[in-house]
């Protein structure tokens, strides 16, 4: 039957399109981190980054302080002493002390809740997004980002970081290219060199995966002992099958 | 101590006999367990029925701690999911495995059908058994349609109000019956309020009934076979089937052993990819709805998208919506459409069994493509594929009638 021999050849050749086609697609690719919940110590400087730094703009409003105090090994009193400027009350949830009239004022829109908005971007993306602000006049706060065009955030690690520009957009025959991660440099250099910054924006984006979901840092090794009992159950779920079954075969 | 034994033997015989008086209990046992006979060769493909029913069990009983805890209300329901997820006890794995059993359920049911498509297991005798098939699996896509929108994330809201108005693109009615669903101009609280409703009783109901239909149409008529045999054709002195064994003891214990390893996979799922990369919780559903903003990239969750992307092949929007529901409910007239007398694909030509591989092979391509953004290349892929799902139903009275069928054994094979 030729006609499905031709129709299966046709096939074959839609799906080598459909995979040449989709590793094409993509766009720019982002900058890679591996998260690592299991470093308390790297949790514990991004979630002091994290209320430092992100807090008195954005809110966690679904996360509690103690819950955090609890899964990160951090004390009620340190809780208190180092990481909670809003209120006293460990039970509280991480909202924001600046009312919304007054972010719309400031910002153009109201800064998004920080909750989950790792399982939103995804580690790669919040990683590239604070590594590649840049100079750029023509925004209102000086600065733009390559990750997230126009965003209407300033770079508000650029104390740490310095302030980069955006290099080679023009190569020597003139002609335009689309800038790529590659096309920042440093022209100011911060209070952080390029490796301590890296390692606290990892620290900061290893925190928001554990804030975006806090059961993570346990959900798996729960999930160990429950497959364990699965698979012991199996195989005596098997004998008792194997033993009905002799009178069949 | 055997004295102790005996009186609590009799004990529970008597308390048996009892009920038995007053209530059809072993008759119904008998009927649909002890002395249902089943055919001795299942295999692989007969465990998704009895999966399907365990999460269906799944779902409901997770469906209940939820909507302890869950409010159905624009302004609530996205912090009240996360309220599941970070401060009520278990509420995570409760809201995993609910998550996972939706994705869980329409897996098994695919393969269900599947099987069904294999071995003829649509036809005479059995048209109402895969009738009321269809039917439970329409509903468990409106089902999961009402649940995808309590959560009220972008997905959630964006994926509702694209469908919603799919309705409007039907003419005179349109305008009026889109409102109607939603019982506002754009996706609302309302809407929430009544999908919550129909989702948390009025569909679970409609699926249990069905239930009920399909198991009692199944037991009426018999269980098929990988051989496609009547095992009813050959009864034994006695009556019963020489290739049938009673369903209880035989496949309760087989189907123990199945639902424990499909439980691996489950479990696996739910304790160390949830999200399943995005395909069972999308990411853009963790942004809470914002009917100010729509997102760049609309794709409804992975069971959807074979049809999705039917829809969108189609140049027309009424035409598309018109595809999109044949493509659906077209699986109705199987029994029907299939003029060979062979059941199973064991022992029917190559027609059947390359159009069948076709159509897999293109329901899986269009599942793909419907999650992909639109492009020219994939639009006309999409045209293309879809026309070869269509020609596996519409061409069917052709390619079996003319099909080089073999024969087929009087008993199946061990």
């Amino acid at each position: 039957m030729p006609s499905y021999k031709q129709l299966c050849k046709l096939t074959f050749i839609l799906l080598m399109a459909i995979s040449a086609s989709a590793s094409a697609a993509g766009g720019a690719k982002l900058m890679h981190m591996e998260v690592d919940l299991s470093n308390q110590e790297s949790l514990q400087r991004g979630a002091k980054t994290f209320v430092n730094y992100c807090l008195s703009c954005h809110a966690a409003a679904y996360m509690r302080y103690n819950r955090m105090g609890q899964d990160l090994g951090i004390s009620e009193e340190v809780l208190k002493a180092n990481f909670m400027f809003g209120t006293d009350k460990v039970g509280n949830t991480m909202t924001v002390a600046m009312t919304n009239p007054d972010s719309l004022r400031f910002f153009g829109v109201s800064p998004p809740d920080l909750s989950v908005i790792a399982r939103a971007r995804g580690a790669d993306w919040l990683y590239s997004y604070f590594k590649t602000f840049y100079v750029d006049k023509s925004r209102p706060f000086g600065v733009n980002n390559l990750t997230f065009k126009d965003v209407g955030m300033p770079h508000v690690l650029w104390e740490l970081q310095g302030a980069q520009r955006l290099a080679h957009v023009e190569s020597e025959d003139g002609a335009h290219h689309s800038p790529t991660y590659a096309d920042l440099e440093i022209i100011t250099p911060g209070t952080q060199s390029e490796e301590e910054y890296d390692q606290t924006v990892q620290d900061l984006v290893n925190f928001m995966v554990y804030l975006g979901e806090p059961i993570k840092l346990k959900r798996g090794k729960i999930g160990v002992w429950v497959l364990m009992y699965l698979f012991v159950f199996m195989i005596v779920a098997y004998m008792l099958k194997k033993e009905y079954w002799r009178d069949i075969h | 101590m055997a004295n102790i034994e005996k009186n609590i033997i009799d004990g529970l015989t008597g308390l048996r006999d009892w009920v038995d008086d007053r209530f059809p209990l072993m008759q119904n046992w008998n009927e649909h367990l002890a002395k249902y006979y089943a055919p001795k060769n299942f295999n692989f493909w007969y465990y998704f029925g009895g999966f399907a029913l365990l999460i269906f069990a799944i779902q409901i009983l997770t469906g209940i701690w939820l909507t302890m805890n869950y409010k159905p209300s624009a302004a609530d329901a996205f912090a009240s999911v996360e309220y599941i997820m970070r401060d009520v006890s278990w509420g995570w794995l409760i809201r995993y495995m609910h998550s996972t059993g939706a994705s869980a359920f329409f897996i098994v049911i695919y393969l269900h059908m599947f099987r069904a498509l294999l071995y003829g297991s649509y036809k005479k005798p059995r048209e109402l058994l895969w009738l009321s098939g269809m039917g439970l699996y329409l509903v468990l896509m409106a089902e999961a349609f009402f649940g995808y929108l309590l959560p009220w994330g972008q997905m959630s809201y964006w994926g509702a109000q694209v469908i919603i108005s799919l309705f409007g693109a039907l003419p005179f009615i349109g305008d009026t019956l889109s409102l109607w669903i939603r019982g506002d101009f754009v996706v609302s609280d309302v809407t929430l309020n009544r999908f919550f409703s129909l989702h948390v009783i009025a569909f679970p109901l409609l699926i249990f009934g069905l239930i009920g239909a399909h198991i009692l149409a199944l037991h009426e008529v018999g269980s098929n076979n990988p051989d496609g045999v009547e095992i009813k054709k050959n009864k034994n002195a006695e009556g019963i089937p020489v290739d049938g064994i009673p369903f209880h003891p035989y496949y309760t214990v087989k189907d123990i052993f199945g639902a424990t390893v499909f439980l691996i996979f489950f479990f696996g799922v739910v304790f160390f990819m949830p999200e399943m990369n995005g395909y069972f919780l999308e990411h853009a559903n963790f942004i809470p709805a914002n009917p100010l903003k729509t997102p760049e990239h609309i794709a409804p969750v992975w069971y959807f998208t074979p049809f999705y992307a039917i829809l969108r092949a189609v140049p027309d929007q009424l035409g598309g919506v018109i595809a999109m529901g044949l493509a659906t409910n077209i699986f109705l007239l199987l029994p029907w459409l299939d003029r060979s007398p062979v059941k199973s694909s064991r022992y029917r030509g190559w027609n059947f069994r390359c159009a069948l591989t076709l159509f897999v092979i293109s329901f899986f391509i269009l599942g793909w493509l419907g999650m992909q953004p639109v492009t020219p290349l994939f639009t006309w892929m999409a045209r293309f594929f879809s026309l070869v799902y269509f020609a596996f139903f519409l061409l069917m009275p052709f390619y079996t009638a003319i099909d080089n069928d073999k024969s087929v054994p009087d008993r199946v094979r061990d």
